[in-house]
């Protein structure tokens, strides 16, 4: 980073607003390379999922083709690169398709709970009173939930346990869903908080702004700083949960979409037996895909937090972004459980969640 | 007053399951639904009073919540309660165990992290960390299995004891349940290392997940404890470096930590419910995973909502402690 970004026209340019590219041009070292090492992991996930009919030698559900059927738990040959598993699918064509359904799962997940988890937080934070104390209780509570529990529950209630294709993904997505809500929820809501004692807010109501324009125009526009951050880790969680209830028995049927986490339980007898192909590959599609997602949300998290940025350079191009960081200590990232590391001293209450003492 | 709180946590979540498993049916039709004409199905689900509006059922279902009665599971008519005793030991077992890798892992780790932060160290660490929470537990279980149980065969593929261990644990006259406290009583140290080496497996599997945590937040705290000016205090009196970050910058930085445990419970019991599953450990996520399959919703309800009721106890002794340890936290 050289001076250009040090002196800056009133409004930052575009490259400079745009999340991921300004966050690239402001890391270095380390980060940067960690930041670039998940972009290309996530990068090849995407085409993959969007290419996987053109790149799987077969499809996830053939049994066979001109030279016979494939045969059960072949070890890996130059026609099944990764062998075949115990129902005699090949295994690379499901490591291939089950991207475009983890994908699927992702995109449906993350833009349902975006959207009420938004709407709830936005709404509970501005009028506030017995609605909002409602709502952050009930959102306690199931965020102290085991998620993949209220998955399970979920996925009972939507599908009662087996589907087809569209099914099983809504299912999926659906029961990820109420998970996240509450992630959302809490982040919107104590942005809004903070943001309806701001003077502009003031002053637009004192205009005669109405309650939807003020929240929609003025409070929302103002509060969505930390999403991406969320929104990334949250496509992890996903696939993680997805591939939990696949591996529970509650995930995908077999012929209607490849699933990681289904090939992963009917691999679970084959290790036994010192079968590895069938568990290997499908395990590290998971790992591969979490790990480069996360380590972008990772890398974004700690641009965001000027405590946790790289210290030889620091404030010039950080831009508004370092001002307030909602994201306690910069470890939301810790996994399912989220919102580890809490500051020294740092209660709930700091982020308008929890408890009033 | 956060003390009050566990009460509604602990209504919400029964309630929410109550009303979540229910507005699929009844629990007869899910388990028995194709198998039995309709007369009978008719017929059972009277017996069992499910025909009767739900408000009802919801009513007498908090009743007998309240008395510690959370159902009788259908598949094999035990009580759920009795569920939780016999499976839940092993659940505890596991979670210690694992909790012990995760401690051992994540702390001195995090301290490191910590120690060389933005250096190669540092780096190598936080991927770890990340890979940590990136690997599904099932799939660490099967790693861990095929590599040491099936090509090493140091350590056995499944189970929490061998046959011949459980038989002699079987006849104490006062058994806890806890294999290895059991394995202690019978005063045979080859009971006590069948056991333990059934453990090793499922414990790291499910102990790297939190580990990495673990990590991540004893970095980030020591991080800040680190530049504190009673640090840069203590290092220009001469205090060695090993005591500054053990001492002076770890102590600190160990009450968000015990903050966070409370969350990870959560986090734990899900992970539990896989990594029984893949060892085949005789626990309540085995139990439970083994009733989803079964479609036993009446086994599954009663489970869950145990299991939600023992996250939020857990949450609320957490906050004490943390209260206890922190002079700053008072509710």
């Amino acid at each position: 980073m050289s001076t250009d970004t040090v002196i800056r026209a009133p409004k930052r340019r575009l490259r400079d607003r745009i999340p991921v590219v300004h966050q690239l041009r402001q890391s270095v070292g380390l980060q940067r390379g960690m930041l670039i090492a998940g972009l290309v992991l996530t990068g090849i996930f995407v085409f993959v999922a969007i290419f996987a009919p053109l790149i799987a030698p077969y499809g996830f559900a053939q049994l066979r083709d001109a030279a016979g059927p494939f045969g059960s738990q072949q070890p890996p040959s130059a026609e099944h690169l990764f062998g075949t598993t115990v129902g005699g699918y090949d295994v690379l064509s499901r490591v291939l398709w089950g991207a475009q359904t983890a994908i699927l799962v992702i995109i449906i997940a993350v833009t349902l709970s975006l959207f009420a988890g938004v709407l709830l937080g936005l709404v509970s934070g501005y009028f506030g009173g017995w609605l909002d104390r409602v709502l952050v209780v009930l959102c306690d509570a199931i965020y102290a939930f085991p998620s993949l529990l209220l998955a399970i529950v979920m996925a009972i209630v939507i599908s009662g346990g087996q589907s087809n294709l569209w099914g099983g993904v809504f299912a999926a997505a659906i029961s990820i869903t109420v998970v996240f809500i509450p992630q959302y929820f809490r982040v919107i809501r104590a942005e809004t908080v903070r943001i309806k004692a701001e003077a502009y807010v003031e002053s637009a109501k004192v205009l005669g702004a109405s309650n939807s324009r003020v929240m929609f125009r003025h409070v929302l526009r103002n509060s969505t700083r930390t999403l991406p951050l969320i929104f990334t880790l949250n496509s992890s969680e996903a696939i993680l949960t997805l591939a939990g209830l696949g591996f529970l028995g509650f995930g995908i049927e077999p012929t209607a979409a490849a699933e990681w986490g289904y090939d992963l339980n009917k691999a679970l007898s084959d290790v036994s037996s010192g079968i590895w192909w069938t568990a290997l590959y499908p395990g590290l599609a998971i790992v591969l895909v979490v790990l480069g997602i996360t380590l972008v949300g990772e890398s974004l998290n700690d641009l965001a937090d000027p405590r946790l940025r790289g210290r030889r350079r620091v404030a010039q191009a950080s831009g508004e972004v370092a001002e307030t960081s909602v994201v306690p200590g910069g470890t939301l990232v810790a996994g399912p459980g989220g919102l580890a590391g809490l500051e020294d001293g740092e209660s709930f209450d700091e982020h308008g969640i929890g408890v009033r003492s | 007053m956060r003390a009050l709180l566990i009460i509604p946590t602990v209504f919400i979540l029964v309630t929410l399951v109550f009303v979540l498993m229910r507005s699929t049916g009844d629990p007869i039709t899910a388990k028995l639904g194709g198998q039995l004409p309709a007369d009978q199905l008719a017929e059972r689900i009277h017996a069992a009073g499910y025909d009767r509006p739900i408000i009802v059922q919801y009513l007498e279902y908090l009743g007998q919540i309240a008395t510690g009665n959370f159902g009788t599971t259908l598949t094999d008519n035990r009580p759920v309660t009795e569920i939780l005793f016999t499976y839940g030991a092993a659940t505890l077992e596991l979670a210690f165990y694992s909790l012990l890798v995760a401690f051992v892992i994540g702390i001195p780790f995090g301290l490191i992290a910590a120690y060389f932060r933005d250096k190669g160290q540092d780096a190598s660490l936080r991927v770890f960390a990340i890979l940590c929470y990136a690997t599904p537990v099932f799939f660490a279980g099967l790693l861990l299995k095929l590599v040491f149980s099936v090509w090493l065969g140091w350590l056995p593929v499944a189970g929490r004891a061998s046959v011949g261990a459980q038989l002699q644990m079987e006849v104490l006259p006062n058994k806890t349940g806890l294999y290895t406290i059991d394995a202690i009583m019978t005063g045979n140290p080859a009971v006590l290392g069948d056991v333990l080496a059934h453990a090793v497996l499922p414990a790291i599997a499910l102990g790297l997940l939190t580990a990495g945590v673990f990590l991540r937040l004893v970095r980030t705290n020591v991080i800040g404890t680190l530049s504190t000016d009673y640090v840069d205090a203590a290092r220009s009196r001469g205090v060695s470096e090993y005591r500054l970050v053990r001492k002076h910058a770890y102590r600190p930085a160990l009450i968000p930590i015990i903050t966070v445990i409370g969350l990870q419970i959560a986090l734990l019991l899900g992970g539990a419910v896989l990594t029984e599953t893949t060892f085949e450990w005789k626990g309540l996520g085995f139990m439970l995973a083994e009733y989803l399959q079964a479609r036993d919703f009446v086994a599954v309800q009663g489970i869950v909502a145990l299991l939600a009721v023992i996250v939020a106890l857990t949450n609320f002794i957490v906050d004490i402690i943390a209260a206890l340890i922190d002079p700053r936290v008072r509710y």
